[in-house]
């Protein structure tokens, strides 16, 4: 039987308590149980990347896992970002090097280029479009986006 | 889509997860990092009546050296092996190899006992335990069963795990010191499975090979010991001659099939190529 759980987790920093089927995928929790919109739903199987988020700390496909296995665990989601009502520097950069048009795969976009920076201060070119091939865009080309993480990598550096 | 419904469990020790398992008679899948196991749930592709969720389980994470081994616990990610100082000194092709498994946000949840146990024959690391001879520990409930790669592969996503069994360590001799490798792999875009992939390590005394080994990701149901290719280099070195002679040997060697990525005959001409370019790209590193 598939029994009713009761979850509990840290997003951006406030504590969420939900009920659901074990079945229920985090993506899913996170857009409807917690109205937080800013996570999309692209694919559901872990290619296209647009669900991504951090997931304790590392990016992480939330429509390939469960919300009961969050129990516990501490997420950010693209709501997280800005700081006092201002945009995340990684934001300002894809403003200001037009690394979005559509923005449907920003939010994963911004999940996956935060964790590559983070693990990676200084990145390539080459690195960089490694890092983003983990999401699929279809309407930039993936240029402005490479710019926008390349700018941001030493912004990001200097504040650690 | 969305998965079926299952029971879940995500039991705290390695013996609750074992009986947890016995009693669905298998009829329960087991659930590790998830990144193939979720895809094929949303699917519908699995329905099983349960999963066994290993995430709760913190004793199955460690990368530990012993008895000239490199030991992981089943349930280490991937992202945890590309940074180990212990992988990089010990075991470079596994290094270099997890560079190619899926993309950064995969390899945070994804674990080299799952992808393994998944047995992909496209995938990086059961070439890895090919090419390196490696073993893997399995837990039933009559207790622990050691399995060589070679006979744990059967054929496409199917491993000779008993349907009570979980797989908990991965085994890998610790390469030589100075033993040039290289993870060659084709693929239409990177982080996709390999069309095929190349796994080389080669031991050399100046022109001289004292040991090589080659396996394939993708050239058919299972990853392939190229042996017969291998001992054109032990017996006649590292020279261009050889180098060809046993790329083209790698291409008798594999019996690869079609399907919408790409055909048997392209499949057996990149075995040949990715095997030169694995083999001297190995070479190249290699000290000795």
């Amino acid at each position: 039987m598939a029994d009713i759980v009761t979850v509990r987790m840290t997003v951006n920093g406030v504590v969420h308590e939900g009920r659901c089927e074990p079945r229920k995928l985090l993506v899913d929790f996170i857009r409807e149980d917690l109205g937080l919109t800013g996570t999309h739903v692209g694919c559901e199987h872990g290619i296209c990347g647009a669900c991504t988020i951090m997931f304790n700390g590392e990016a992480a496909r939330s429509c390939i896992m469960l919300a009961v296995q969050a129990d516990g665990a501490e997420l950010v989601t693209v709501e997280g970002l800005m700081r006092d009502g201002k945009l995340h520097p990684l934001q300002e950069a894809f403003r200001d090097h037009h690394g979005l048009q559509c923005g449907f795969c920003t939010p994963g976009m911004l999940m996956t280029a935060l964790d590559l920076l983070r693990t990676n201060p200084s990145p390539s070119e080459r690195e960089i479009r490694e890092g983003i091939s983990a999401v699929l865009c279809r309407c930039t080309g993936y240029q402005g986006i490479v710019n926008a993480v390349r700018a941001a990598a030493p912004i990001l550096a200097s504040e650690r | 889509m969305k998965p079926p419904k299952f029971d879940y469990h995500a039991p705290k020790t390695l013996d609750e997860a074992v009986a947890a398992l016995g009693r669905y008679g298998g009829d329960a899948k087991v659930l590790a990092g998830g990144q193939s196991l979720m895809p094929l749930l949303n699917f519908r592709l699995a329905r099983p009546a349960a999963l066994i969720d290993l995430n709760r389980i913190t004793s199955l994470a460690y990368i530990r050296e012993q008895d000239g081994q490199v030991r992981f616990g089943a349930m280490t990610r991937q992202r945890t092996i590309e940074f180990s100082p212990v992988v990089a000194q010990r075991l470079p092709l596994l290094k270099e190899a997890t560079r190619w498994v899926g993309h950064l946000p995969i390899r945070t949840r994804g674990t080299i006992g799952g992808s393994i146990a998944h047995a992909d024959p496209s995938a990086e690391y059961p070439a890895v335990l090919a090419a390196l001879e490696g073993e893997v520990v399995a837990r039933g409930a009559k207790g622990d069963r050691v399995i060589r790669a070679n006979d744990l592969f059967q054929t496409y996503l199917t491993t000779n795990l008993a349907s009570d069994e979980i797989l908990t360590e991965v085994r890998l001799p610790a390469m030589p010191a100075g033993a040039g490798y290289a993870l060659e792999e084709f693929a239409r875009r990177h982080g996709d499975f390999a069309i095929v992939g190349i796994a080389a390590v080669v031991v050399r005394e100046g022109q001289r090979c004292t040991l090589a080994r080659l396996a394939t990701a993708g050239a058919g149901p299972v990853p392939v010991r190229l042996r017969a290719a291998e001992q054109i280099l032990e017996a006649q070195g590292l020279g261009e001659a050889a180098i060809e002679a046993a790329a083209r040997k790698a291409t008798e060697l594999v019996e690869p099939d079609a399907d919408i990525h790409a055909s048997a005959d392209y499949r057996r001409h990149l075995t040949g190529v990715l095997t030169k370019r694995a083999l001297v790209r190995a070479i190249g590193v290699a000290r000795g």
